[in-house]
């Protein structure tokens, strides 16, 4: 053979090999995103044609929460405030002191929320928050009390099922009012 | 004392750098498999509201996404400022909504398809009327479970 040059001095120059992953790696980072959707989560009801009637259940089991196109609320028929929410919720729900007007025991509470075509998507959501809240707290004292333990998905999923089946999440939407500019 | 003395050369040793692929390609592995591609461009400027009573969706590949929101300023003169719904990546109409499902459906296996969620990702401004009007379409066509798509709120 012509050529003298040896077998080992053939080797790829493997210098700009980083520059190629480095290259790669930029082109991940940016078009990737890292942000993870959250929110709240919610179980819509079936679709049916007629709408459930909540007039025939017992009016001191209902915890009705209207909202009106000006972001307004009116608790049980009275208006109030946002911050006051959540507590109100709770003690309607639990009823420690057994009033006559609060609901008869908590697998008994109903919420029913009804808001208008005009409510601000912001309020609306706030006020699903606060009656969220207000279960979720529930059930991390009921959890404390029952187990020691907060509530958490660390918990057994039959442990949690107990203490929900104590108060069961039930909020019933009814079909918004249509007096508000959209 | 002489005994330790090192043999060193006149020029200083270099520090290999034959590795440095191998751990950039590591990265860039790390990052390839941890995330997401942005699936679809925003036409609509969407800013979640903030809430407390948060829950992660996991499974990125069983969400589907609907935006709600006003139109980007760009897109303003074509379709106007009231609140339009975003499908995919194209505003869309409400009775598209059941058709948008499906096609994501599809790509589910089978087993997993019941836990198909829908992330509602709306503008804290906009007005219920339209969101009713998704969450309808929605029941009707028996996607169920929502997320209220929300950003975390500072205590």
């Amino acid at each position: 053979m012509g050529r003298s040059r040896s077998r080992m001095k053939n080797e790829i120059n493997a210098g700009s090999m980083a520059d190629i992953a480095f290259l790669l790696l930029i082109f991940f980072l940016v078009t990737t995103q890292i942000v993870e959707d959250k929110g709240i989560r919610v179980m819509l009801p079936p679709w049916s044609e007629e709408e459930p009637d909540i007039t025939k259940l017992n009016k001191r089991n209902v915890f009705s929460v209207l909202v009106n196109a000006q972001n307004q609320l009116l608790v049980r028929g009275e208006l109030a405030d946002i911050t006051q929410l959540r507590e109100r919720a709770k003690e309607f729900i639990s009823n420690p002191t057994k009033r006559e007007d609060l609901s008869e025991n908590p697998r008994k509470a109903i919420i029913s929320l009804k808001n208008d075509r005009g409510t601000n998507y912001k309020t609306y959501l706030s006020v699903y928050n606060e009656l969220k809240a207000a279960y979720n707290e529930l059930w991390d004292e009921e959890s404390q009390r029952m187990y020691g333990k907060p509530y958490s998905d660390q918990l057994p999923i039959a442990l949690r099922k107990a203490v929900r089946d104590k108060f069961p999440l039930v909020l019933s939407e009814a079909e918004p009012t249509a007096f508000g500019e959209e | 004392m002489s005994k330790f003395k090192k043999k060193r050369g006149a020029a200083s040793p270099e520090v290999s750098t034959a590795s440095l692929p191998d751990i950039i390609f590591m990265l860039l592995f790390f990052f390839m498999v941890v995330t997401v591609l942005r699936d679809s461009e925003l036409k609509l400027a969407v800013v979640t509201p903030e809430a407390t009573e948060l829950t992660k969706l996991v499974e990125k590949s069983l969400v589907n996404n609907i935006y709600v929101g006003k139109p980007k300023e760009k897109f303003q003169r074509e379709y106007g400022t009231a609140p339009r719904m975003q499908l995919g990546d194209k505003f869309a109409e409400i009775s598209e909504i059941p058709v948008f499902l499906e096609q994501h459906k599809v790509k589910v296996p089978e087993k997993k398809r019941n836990r198909i969620t829908t992330s509602l990702k709306v503008d804290g401004a906009v007005t219920m009327g339209i969101i009713q009007d998704v969450k309808t379409k929605l029941r009707k066509s028996g996607q169920l479970i929502v997320n209220y798509s929300a950003k975390p709120r500072a205590n």
